[in-house]
């Protein structure tokens, strides 16, 4: 049981880590302006950066 | 290789054929939900430089308003013969009332006509980004493709189909990424590879808004059916008294309505007025609805039913959970509640799902020439 868990593990912690901060800057905006809106900004921000990141990254 | 490991390329290929079908059946109408999606985000924007948003006459800070009533008979003679169904608050100018008409008050939203009151004047100003136009024509094959209940239905089924998608998705991450650092991205292998590892990353970072966006926009299909669950469950034991009353003949006027409805629901804030006959109220009641007056609460709704002849309060309903989880879904589903770089942002994630979908497709038909 043990290597799976660690596999398992090692593919998910950073994308569950993109998932709580996304999550975290949905529900950020929803509670107010101002400081819960720059909140939801980094939490969307971080994905949306990797992402664009990933797709432009240089070839080779 | 031991038995263990066969389950398991047994499971992955289960898995698999989930995530190429499910998202095989729901691209076509995903990319076009993607795509009409994006500039509806910008659509406050893009209605401001065609000018067809409304915009109202300049006048010192403190003209007084006229009372709902005076609006209600300018909005009559506006437009003569048509029936009130609404009248609702702008959100960027307090003195901006929204009043929506139609041939009588039960006839369905999208024939109905939508312009703004001058809450100091009575004056009545067009805007036509709520009756036609552009963003109107991409808000329509966004949300039925024009094609009524059965398009919307549809579309619900496809998110479902889409949330399926990136759930298994995400469960075949981890055989492919077992070997491979996270944002992996083989360059110099194949085209193929390279798309495969786009797929999977872009995917796995959209994953969570995605899951949110689909999810919400199921929920915001349904609408049809959820008003009418309220109005079977919730609204038709408040209204059992009036079952067998006369028809309303004389509908007493609307002035008072937002000092009865906060009498009745302190704290609260008057989001709608629904007149009555609308499927928001009944045949012999206004519904005021009104939402909380914090940031999360104000996206709830209570309606307060006032009696259309006495105004008298017949009842401040309770609010079933579903009418809760549409209502928290219009804005987790349009990105319009944390200013403009939230909208950039969703835009951003937007066109990375196409991308996902988009290499999705790629990677299905490379593997059949195989």
């Amino acid at each position: 049981m043990k290597p799976r868990q660690s596999s398992f593990w090692k593919v998910f912690a950073i994308p569950l880590g993109i998932g709580v901060l996304s999550a975290a800057g949905l529900f950020a905006a929803l509670l107010g302006d101002g400081g819960w809106d720059s909140l939801s900004w980094v939490g969307l921000g971080v994905p949306a950066v990797i992402g664009v990141w990933g797709l432009f990254k240089r070839r080779g | 290789m031991s038995e263990g490991w066969k389950m398991k390329s047994k499971t992955i290929r289960r898995w698999s054929f989930i995530h190429t079908w499910t998202s095989l059946i729901c691209t076509v109408f995903l990319l076009l939900l993607a795509l009409t999606g994006l500039p509806l985000v910008f659509h406050h924007e893009i209605d401001h430089l065609l000018g067809n948003e409304p915009q109202l006459a300049h006048m010192p800070a403190d003209t007084p308003q006229l009372n709902l009533e005076q609006l209600v008979a300018k909005a009559q003679a506006h437009r003569p013969g048509e029936a009130m169904q609404y009248l609702a608050w702008d959100e960027d100018d307090a003195n901006g009332v929204i009043a929506i008409m139609a041939a009588t008050a039960g006839t369905e939203p999208n024939s109905s006509h939508t312009f703004m009151l001058d809450a100091r004047t009575g004056d009545a100003v067009e805007m036509p980004s709520a009756n036609g136009g552009f963003t109107l024509f991409l808000l329509r094959l966004h949300v039925d493709m024009f094609a009524g209940l059965p398009g919307k239905l549809l579309l619900a089924f496809m998110g479902i189909l889409f949330v399926v998608a990136i759930i298994s998705g995400t469960v075949l991450y981890l055989p492919f990424m077992r070997r491979l650092k996270f944002a992996t991205v083989r360059q110099d292998k194949s085209t193929r590879l390279r798309w495969l590892d786009l797929h999977n990353l872009l995917g796995v970072v959209t994953l969570t808004w995605a899951l949110v966006v689909g999810v919400t926009g199921v929920i915001s299909a349904c609408a049809d059916l959820i008003i009418a669950a309220w109005r079977e469950d919730s609204l038709s034991a408040m209204i059992e008294p009036y079952k067998y009353a006369p028809p309303l003949s004389q509908r007493a006027p609307a002035s008072e309505l937002l000092t009865i409805a906060a009498k009745a629901a302190p704290g609260m804030q008057p989001d709608f007025i629904a007149f009555p006959g609308t499927r928001f109220s009944s045949e012999h009641h206004y519904a005021v609805f009104m939402k909380g007056s914090t940031h999360l609460t104000s996206h709830l709704l209570t309606p307060v039913l006032i009696d259309a002849s006495t105004l008298a309060v017949t009842a401040i309903a309770e609010r079933p959970w579903y009418m809760d989880a549409m209502g928290m879904s219009q804005p987790l589903h349009f990105g319009d509640y944390g200013g403009m770089p939230m909208k950039i942002l969703w835009a951003v994630l937007d066109v990375l799902t196409i991308i996902v979908l988009g290499s999705g497709v790629y990677l299905w038909i490379v593997r059949r020439k195989t």
